[in-house]
This record gives structure tokens, sequence and C-alpha cells, in this order.
């Protein structure tokens, strides 16, 4: 609402406040003065000179980067008049909403707490620690008791707040009408229809080569795949963030995939990257929080589980524990519609110079958390480099699949759009489903608030995340969902019950063997910790 | 973006709808809310800001006293766009400016402004617009009158009896040059966080709080 130029000067002077807290700052510096030396810098021409040395020893193309990364993250600049929480969430019965359910997540923790006797944080004994910082690599030959702790919510109890969702000036008389709605979700959020996406997602046209697709053994590769895999060395070449952003909408190459991803999150690796991740393992051996029992009992639950991750369960914990320690997760709740738990030490309740939050990056682990980490082990084998990228792909995307907002990337615009094309193209279907009580969104929730992690197989995920990197937004989860439901809509036809519908979508692997099928809780059948019993109560 | 606002009085909205207002069972979908300055006074708007509450469209009128003294009804805005999709959220509960460079004519010598709100789609039950403020145009060339004090001050040219003092000249440009510094390093203090997650060491929490 602010005219374009004062917003663009906001804008910058933005991202240069926080570009000039960075690392990158101080290097770009030292470059500039060490370049005084060389003999192609001349007094006469001394700032065009010196930008050109920048230019070509390749350091722009790492502001560049840099900014890009800030423009992701950075939310408009707002109205003057409007206040942060504004930015957090427009909606007031949204933020209402969130607030509640936060209530609960807190209450319930607390609760817990007290049942077990266990304290919320603790500074570990010195024998511990040692114990610890030798047992770091295998954490997960450790079988400590976790019976007595239950994870503090489930996406179910999620889907529940959601479904309960009203906005209090909105006309939503009984009687059915051409505007009804038939799905769970009750808040008019707008959504695009398949001709605008069309327009939005052009590079997945069917006339447009796709990796995933036109890569297969019998397709012949000088048809798309060579071309397209050429390419991606050049953007790798060029370390260009938005190149790459772009590339990987037609999907990466598994070869080039880490190094892609990387250059989209602007992740680096480097020294102080490394120590800074060191100092988050030495806040992990000092204190010892109950949140790391609930990362515990959610790995074994869900990534033990699993073909695919049980391999790497050491990582999971190295990469988890330490983002509980990350204070630097903090700076996202500015575009998150949810508030970090806070909390007294010493019992000083109220008393502000003794006020933390908690845990330290705001972020409690829900049911299935893990899994958000998981595939990213396939590309990652540093542990420090593993976490750059999980954090960063945390505060771009993830943490909007678990709070209530009415961003467009929002689970409950996901939620929304996916019912909304299920009622449009697929109306008898999704009548057909609602006469037998099995709600499409009960189904496909669980999908959509993993982003597809555990259910589909780790090449076809990672294919599928390679586009919400390259379009920026989480909405191909939703049409996925419903593209799902398209694909199997014969076989749910003839289903006369929830728990049958729920078997009648298994995913089939390239060679068309369907994968185990899915009991309710979404858990392969040997599993034997169902997770019926979590610990929120209503 | 000034931060001052003219003081003004916020009518009391009046409904437009065709038909009886008590018999008709139909939501009324134009309101007309009409801002009026203080008697005698007039203002030059830089800046109209309010709070949407699910207004779709919103012309905006003049009522401009010209140079005779006598006053004229004008539009300076017809039919802004505050949401995209009536039927949905978008825009719905934003914070929203009206800037004079926007406007079609020059809102100048207004004594009263006159908000017209439209919301064409039915599935609302309430809309308005809320926190309604004026603000005016700033002076440019104010310029403010220097006390005569201040030019009654003089450089001290002669120099008294140093009595092995440190000559107040070098003594001022090293203060200078200091002071130059501790401006650098202002400026130059990073927003960026240590990490620590902890005070002094201690992190024994029990249990959490709700505010």
């Amino acid at each position: 609402m602010m005219d374009e130029g004062t917003e663009l000067s906001l804008t910058i002077a933005q991202i240069v406040q926080r570009l000039k807290a960075t690392h990158l700052h101080s290097q770009i510096e030292r470059q500039a003065k060490e370049c005084l030396h060389r003999p192609e810098i001349q007094l006469e021409s001394l700032k065009e000179d010196v930008r050109n040395f920048l230019k070509a020893s390749g350091w722009e193309r790492k502001l560049q980067n840099a900014v890009y990364r800030e423009l992701h993250v950075q939310p408009l600049p707002s109205h003057p008049a409007a206040p942060p929480e504004h930015a957090k969430e427009p909606l007031a019965y949204m933020r209402k909403a969130q607030v509640n359910w936060e209530k609960r997540i807190l209450k319930s923790l607390n609760s817990m707490c007290t049942e077990l006797g266990v304290p919320l944080a603790r500074k570990r004994p010195a024998v511990e620690q040692k114990e610890l910082t030798n047992k770091w690599n295998e954490m997960g030959t450790d079988e400590p008791d976790l019976s007595r702790f239950r994870p503090v919510y489930a996406p179910k109890d999620f889907l529940e707040v959601l479904i309960s969702l009203r906005n209090p000036n909105h006309d939503s008389s009984e009687e059915a009408s051409a505007k009804s709605h038939w799905g769970l979700i009750q808040v008019p959020l707008h959504d695009r229809d398949i001709p605008q996406m069309r327009e939005a997602y052009s590079e997945l046209s069917l006339t447009t080569g796709q990796l995933g697709i036109d890569d297969h053994t019998h397709v012949p590769p000088d048809l798309f795949e060579s071309e397209h895999t050429g390419i991606g060395k050049k953007v790798v070449n060029e370390q260009d963030s938005a190149a790459a952003q772009q590339y990987s909408r037609q999907g990466c190459p598994t070869g080039l995939r880490a190094d892609l991803w990387a250059l989209i999150l602007n992740s680096t690796n480097e020294p102080e990257d490394v120590m800074h991740y060191e100092q988050l393992k030495a806040g992990v051996i000092h204190h010892d929080l109950l949140v790391d029992n609930l990362i515990y009992k959610d790995v074994k639950l869900t990534a033990s589980n699993d073909d695919y991750y049980f391999v790497f369960e050491d990582f999971l914990y190295q990469v988890l524990l330490c983002f509980s320690r990350d204070t630097a997760v903090l700076e996202h709740f500015s575009y998150n519609s949810a508030t970090p738990p806070k909390s007294y030490i010493q019992g000083k309740v109220g008393v502000e110079e003794f006020a933390v939050v908690y845990p330290p990056n705001g972020v409690i682990p829900f049911h299935g958390f893990s899994m958000y980490v998981a595939p990213l082990c396939f590309l990652y084998n540093e542990p420090s480099k593993l976490y750059s990228v999980f954090r960063e792909m945390y505060v771009r995307y993830f943490f909007r699949l678990h709070s209530v907002s009415s961003s467009t990337s929002g689970i409950v615009s996901l939620c929304l759009q996916f019912e909304r094309l299920l009622q449009t193209h697929l109306p008898q279907l999704f009548y057909h489903l609602r006469e037998i009580g099995a709600q499409p969104l009960r189904i496909a929730f669980k999908w959509m608030v993993r982003a597809f992690s555990g259910y589909l197989s780790t090449d076809q995920l990672l294919l599928l995340w390679d586009r919400i990197l390259g379009y920026d937004s989480l909405e191909i989860v939703a049409v996925l969902a419903a593209a799902v439901f398209a694909f199997r809509a014969e076989n749910l036809m003839e289903v006369t019950s929830l728990t049958s519908a729920e078997v009648s979508v298994p995913f089939t692997e390239a060679t068309g063997r369907p994968r185990r099928p899915f009991n309710s809780e979404g858990h392969a059948p040997h599993s034997d910790l169902p997770v019926r019993h979590c610990h929120l109560r209503t | 973006m000034s931060v001052n606002t003219v003081p003004c009085t916020v009518k009391p909205t009046v409904t437009l709808q065709i038909g009886d207002a008590e018999t008709d069972s139909s939501r009324p979908g134009v309101y007309v809310i009409d801002v009026t300055l203080p008697i005698g006074q007039t203002v030059n708007i830089q800046e109209i800001s309010f709070k949407n509450y699910y207004t779709a469209y919103v012309s905006v009128r003049l009522l401009r006293r010209d140079g005779e003294g006598a006053a004229k009804w004008a539009t300076c805005l017809r039919n802004h766009c505050l949401m995209p999709s009536p039927h949905t959220e978008e825009g719905s509960q934003d914070y929203c400016s009206v800037y004079r460079q926007q406007m079609l004519i020059e809102p100048d010598n207004v004594t009263s402004v006159r908000l017209i709100l439209r919301q064409p789609s039915s599935a609302w039950l309430n809309f308005s617009v809320e926190d309604i403020k004026i603000h005016p145009c700033l002076n440019e060339d104010s310029e403010w009158d220097i006390p005569d004090w201040l030019s009654d001050l003089t450089q001290v040219d002669q120099l008294c009896d140093l009595q092995g003092l440190p000559d107040p000249q070098t003594v001022s440009c090293s203060i200078q040059q200091m002071w130059a510094l501790t401006e650098v390093m202002q400026t130059n203090q990073t927003t960026a966080s240590i990490g620590r997650f902890d005070v002094d060491g201690c992190y024994d929490i029990n249990l959490l709080s709700f505010t």
C-alpha cells in the first residue's frame, strides 16, 4: 500500500542492515582492501576497478546470492501503522487460533513434566557430559527408557484445530448452495485454479522435459537428459542461486542435487558454519532438555522404522538435538504466526532478566518431525552441512506446515486447495467418500504435513522437493495430494469405509510394484509402536 | 509517512441500499463514512490511513473550500481495490494508506472527507474501515528562526596562558577523531546474536509460562 519507491528503499535498507552482520560482509571488505595492491587498480578509477575486481573474482556473485536469500525470508515491508503481529499473521482470528493451540501444547508439556518429575532443562553433570561426547557418533545404539514419554501432539490433533477454524465475520449459513464447500476446512482463503496454476507452473507442462519422467532408461538421453545435466553443471560452476532455483523446476540430476540445493538455499559450509555447529553441539553436551527425549522418541518411532531411513538414525540425532539449541532459528518468528514458548530460570517467574526461550530455538517437535530431516541424509554426509541445509529448509518452508496461518504456502491453504481441486475436478469421488464417512482430507493431511516424506520413495520425494525449492512454494504438495486421489479414483469409488480408503492409496514405485500399504496411523505394519496415545489432551 | 495527524470527527456509518432498511433481509453492500474537521479548519492532505475490515473497494470524495470560500465536493479516488478477490480473505484486514500522489485532484483546503465503502460479496456479515487518520502536508520551507544568542557566540581566538597544558587545538582535533571512531563503531554494530541461550551459564527450567 506504500508507494513503490519508498517500499524499495525500505527493503534495501533492511537487507543492508542484515547483511552487515554477516561474515560475508567482513570477507568482502577484506578482499576490497587487499585488492588495492593489485596493478590493475588505479587511483583515478578506484571505485570502478574495485567493483570489477570483486565481480571477476566471484565475490559479487556471492553477495548476489546472499541478497537473494534475504529476499526469500524477509517479510514484505509493512505499513508503518501495522503492529509486528500483523506481519506474522494479518488475520486476527487465525492469530487467536494459533495462540490457543500453543497454549494447549504448553499445558501438555508442563503436565508431562510434572507427571514424570523430569525438568524441562537441566545442566548435565561432568560425567554425563563426557559420556555423551564419547558416544556422539553412535547415539542410536543407546536404548534409553522412553516408554514414559509421549509425543506432544500428532498431525491428527492439529487437523482438528484446523477443522474448527472459523472466521466470525463469515456468513456460513447452512443451506446447500453452489458455493458450498464439501470439505473440512471452512475458511475462505484464496487459492489458484488449474488454468492459473498452468501459467504459474509453465515449466511443468507436458511439452517440457522433466527429470523423473523423461530420463527413464527407455528414453534416449539426448532428447532431454544430457542437455539438462550439462546446463546443471554450468549452473553449479557459475555458483548462481537464482539460476539454480530456476533450473530446479525441471528437476535436479542426482549427482548435482546436493550442490544445487545448497546453492538455492545459500547454505555454505565455511569454517564459521562448522564452528557454529560445534557451538550447538557443545550446547547439547552441556544441557539436557526434555525436548531431547521427544526427539529420541520420534526418531525411534518414525525414521528408525522406515526401510529407507533407519541407516541415518545417528545423523538425525546429531541434527535435531543441535537444531533445538540454535537461537538463530528465532529470527524466523518475525514472519511465522507462531511464537516461541517462554520460561524463567531458577523459578524467578516474571523477572525479565531471567526470561529464556524454551527450547532455545522456540520449536517444539511433534510426531513425525524427524521426517523433515531424513531425506536430506541421502544428499549430505557431513553433519554441519546437513544441518545448515535442513535449518534453511525449515525456516523457509517446513515451519508453515505446522502453524495456523493464512499464507498461501501454509497448511491451511494447502488443505483448502486440495479439497477445492477434488471438489471441482472429481466431484463424484468426493461425494462418494463423504457419504462413506471418509473425508479425503483425513487421508491426505498426514501426507501434506510431512511434505510426503515417508510416503513417497526417496527418489520421487527428492524430485518433489526439487520443485518446492524451484517454485519457492509448497502449493505443489496440495496438487500432488489431489493427483494421487485422481490416480486412484477408480479404486476409491469402490471402497466402503475410511480404513479401506486408506489402504487403497498406496504409492507405486517406478517399476509398478505397489509399496507396502499403510495402516490408519501411516506406519508400516511391522511397527510395534502405533501412535494412538499422544500426550495432548483436549 | 508522517506520524502527525489532524484531529477530526468520524461520523457514524450511513448505509446505502435499495429498499427499506428495516424490512429488507439482505445486507447492505455500500457504506458511507464522513470524516469532518473542526469548524473553520482546513487541511492539505498528505495521506489518509486506515485499517481495513473486509471492505473490497473504497472511493474517496473531498469537500474543498475554494478561493471564494464556497465548498464543493470532488472525487479524489475512484473504486480503489483493497481486496483483489472480494469473496476471499486476501487484503481483508490490512493496514492501508491513500497518498496525495494517488489522488485525482489536489487535496488542498479540505474540510471534510467522505469514504464510500463497497463490498459486493455476500460472504461477509459486516465490513468497514477502522482507525481513520488524516495526515497533513508537512511544511517544506519551515525555516526556524535562529535565536539571537546563538549568533552572539564568537570564536575564542586569543588563547589564555596555558601553563603546561596541551594545546587546545590539538586536543580538540584528537577528540574529534575519537568521536568519529565511536560513530563508526556504533554504525558497525552487528545485529547478529551471540547464540547463547542460557543466562550466565544457567538454563534450569521447570515449567513453561503462558502470558
